[in-house]
């Protein structure tokens, strides 16, 4: 068949469509099979040696358990989340809300966007080093819960400030509007309004700050050291946590280690995944509610998400994870 | 503001229609603590906002410091240089070069360091961009939400996997795997003509640039697929159904229609993974051997800026004179230069390019 335009051929077309097609999903699969070969190759060679005491025995030199290795990941998220959490949602506070009210501040916002996301790009090799030189060494305390819990706090807050930065712009103007309508001080209508629907997203990108602090190494081997046991004090005693197992005990003489760095390896893991699913839970939640909360005329300042413009991408994707 | 008490659920019209004259004490506290609130608000988030900003600038400077004596000394020869021996157990005299105190026969070149990083960034982004784009037009434009929302959350999922355990599986499962099964192929059909030379033999056992390369690529296609998937999601259906109208196959308005529309955001979200892919430390200290020159082959053991600082800290605090040290910030200060300038080169891409779907930046 001959076309009558000048341009390639059918039959080169109908070629070339089903080529892209191919190509598309051999990429998918390209990607998948990696993805789930990691997942499966982490559950598999941990579950063939695995016993439950690994969770609450204590690391002995020749072997024993994990015990205060996760209670110590633990007690870091915990620090993270309080530190980095309250820092980086008033950061985001800041950048969404207040910049361009205040006119001084509305001039600096752009530098300090930029600033915030080139922090966000830092290597975290290098905010250990730094962590090395001035806490470390510089102040004093030595290898230590302190040190490394200020080390991955700045580390993620330039990630929790985009994501509440994010959900807040997409709280619609309306709501501010309206409570402002209404009578509401600013800061009244922020914490009753505009904060309220904006929890989700804000909640989802803490969870997902959580993910990256947990599965950290490289700033805490230069900040928080690493010990068998929890310590009682918060400087000058170095750290436990799971990260470091994996990375040093896979190759080391004692096969006994090598099963403990695989069973570390599969804790993390689930306590990513539990991060994420509940992140997902967070999203799903709040949009059935909101097609249940529809047309509710009395809920007017309750949890509401009716919108049509807040798409689910309102929340911030996994996808943005750093992972350096 | 607890203080406020019974009355927080309350929306505060006019403060005082019910009282004459003067309020009672606690009345006017609370509403002093009313009107003041947003002033509470404004000035925490403001001291949030330029805390991590300070560190950032301390840290840098921190850095600067530190690595002063060993700008001065290494000078430029640090940036080209091949030589990296840091003098340690060698004899142990202490020498001085402008007054600076180092090991004698201490000489730092971190060209192979600094070409190990390039290489296999550029690597992981050859690998990572195609698939990542592939796969997002597959999950958003060819397969039925039932399907795709599943593997969307694994692609989500193989985000936030600690690096730490990807260099795991990498280091004992797929390297191995790709030196016993996928390397001989390409190697022994690669001709001896340049740059294909280098993937011919040896392939060594699995630890080196192109593995640390894939495993890179790995970890950077979260980032770059689930933001051009979110971007194709933006993409308005009208010129994309207009096309198909006109008779333009899936290619065509791939190509033509969708592709061009989200370019920018694509090009951002290839620099930030790029950014990623550069500081990444761990997953490459355990892959990619740890070995302080340029491999004679893509297969064979590499360093990188970041694994380089990680792995030599113990040596390096073993030289009295702290020169070691000195040049491990002047390393840690050039990844810094490096990565901020990937960053703001993104940046200026996407200002440039028009702000459609921009990944990064306010939106």
């Amino acid at each position: 068949m001959t076309s009558l335009t000048a341009g390639p051929s059918t039959t080169r077309r109908r070629v070339s469509t089903i080529v892209w097609r191919v190509l598309t999903y051999l990429a998918l699969v390209l990607i998948m099979a990696p993805a789930a070969w990691l997942l499966i190759g982490v559950l598999g060679r941990a579950w063939s040696h695995w016993r439950w005491s690994v969770l609450w025995t204590q690391l002995t030199p020749t072997g024993g358990g994990l015990r205060d290795q996760i209670l110590g990941t633990l007690i870091l998220m915990v620090g993270v989340f309080i530190i980095a959490g309250t820092i980086g949602v008033l950061a985001g506070i800041h950048l969404a809300e207040f910049t361009r009210a205040h006119r001084a501040s509305g001039r600096l916002s752009g530098p300090l966007r930029t600033a915030s996301d080139i922090l966000s790009g830092f290597p975290s090799i290098v905010l250990g080093y730094v962590g090395y030189v001035a806490l470390v060494v510089g102040l004093h305390w030595g290898f230590s819960l302190l040190s490394a819990l200020i080390i991955l706090s700045i580390m993620v807050i330039p990630y929790i400030a985009k994501t509440t930065e994010n959900s807040l712009r997409q709280v619609p103007t309306g709501y501010r509007e309206g409570a402002e309508a209404l009578g509401m001080s600013a800061g009244y209508g922020l914490r009753k309004v505009v904060l309220k629907s904006a929890l989700p997203g804000i909640v989802t990108g803490l969870l997902l700050a959580l993910a990256i602090a947990c599965g950290e190494t490289a700033p805490l081997i230069y900040t928080a050291g690493f010990s068998n046991t929890l310590p009682h004090s918060l400087t000058h005693a170095q750290f436990p946590y799971l990260t470091y197992v994996v990375f040093q005990f896979y190759n080391d003489p004692s096969v006994q280690k090598h099963y403990l760095s695989y069973d570390a390896a599969l804790i993390l893991v689930v306590i990513v995944l539990l991060l994420l699913v509940s992140s997902r839970i967070v999203v799903s939640r709040t949009q059935r509610h909101s097609e249940s909360s529809r047309g509710k005329q009395g809920r007017i300042f309750g949890r509401f998400r009716q919108d049509p413009s807040r798409a689910p991408e309102a929340v911030p994707n996994a996808g943005d994870l750093p992972l350096a | 503001m607890a203080s406020v008490g019974g009355a927080a659920g309350r929306v505060p019209a006019t403060p005082h229609a019910e009282y004459v004259g003067k309020p009672p004490a606690p009345r006017r506290v609370a509403d002093f603590l009313r009107r003041n609130e947003e002033h509470a608000w404004r000035g925490t988030a403001w001291i949030a906002v330029v805390l991590p900003l300070a560190a950032l600038a301390f840290a840098v400077s921190v850095l600067a410091v530190k690595a002063w004596p060993a700008i001065r000394v290494n000078g430029w020869y640090f940036l080209y240089g091949r030589t990296w021996t840091d003098g340690i157990g060698a004899y142990g005299a202490t020498v001085h070069t402008d007054g600076v105190a180092h090991l004698q026969g201490a000489k730092f070149g971190a060209w192979a360091i600094i070409w190990g990083t390039v290489v296999s960034s550029l690597i992981a982004i050859v690998i990572a961009v195609p698939l990542s784009i592939g796969a997002a037009f597959a999950l958003t434009e060819r397969l039925p939400s039932w399907i795709s929302r599943p593997l969307g959350f694994t692609i989500e999922i193989l985000a936030g996997i600690p690096s730490v355990v990807i260099g795991l599986w990498g280091i004992l499962t797929f390297g191995p795997w790709l030196a016993k099964n996928v390397y001989p192929a390409i190697a022994d059909h690669m001709p001896n003509v340049p740059i294909l030379k280098y993937f011919r033999n040896p392939v060594g056992g699995g630890e080196g640039l192109l593995s640390a390369g894939i495993v890179l690529a790995l970890m950077i296609v979260p980032i770059i697929a689930s933001t051009t998937r979110d971007l194709f999601q933006q993409v308005p259906p009208l010129p994309k159904e207009g096309a198909s109208a006109l008779g333009m196959t899936d290619w065509e308005v791939a190509s033509k229609v969708t592709l061009p529309w989200v370019r920018s955001g694509i090009i951002g979200a290839t620099v930030l993974g790029l950014g990623r892919a550069l500081g990444e430390t761990i997953a490459v200290a355990m892959i990619g051997g740890a070995i302080l020159h340029i491999p004679p082959t893509v297969y064979l053991p590499f360093t990188t800026v970041a694994a380089t600082i990680l792995t030599q800290l113990d040596g390096a605090l073993t030289d009295g004179t702290g020169f070691a040290v000195a040049t491990l910030a002047e390393l840690a200060l050039v990844l810094a230069v490096i990565s901020v300038g990937v960053n703001l080169l993104a940046r200026l891409i996407i200002n440039r390019t028009g702000r459609v779907g921009a990944p990064v930046g306010g939106a």
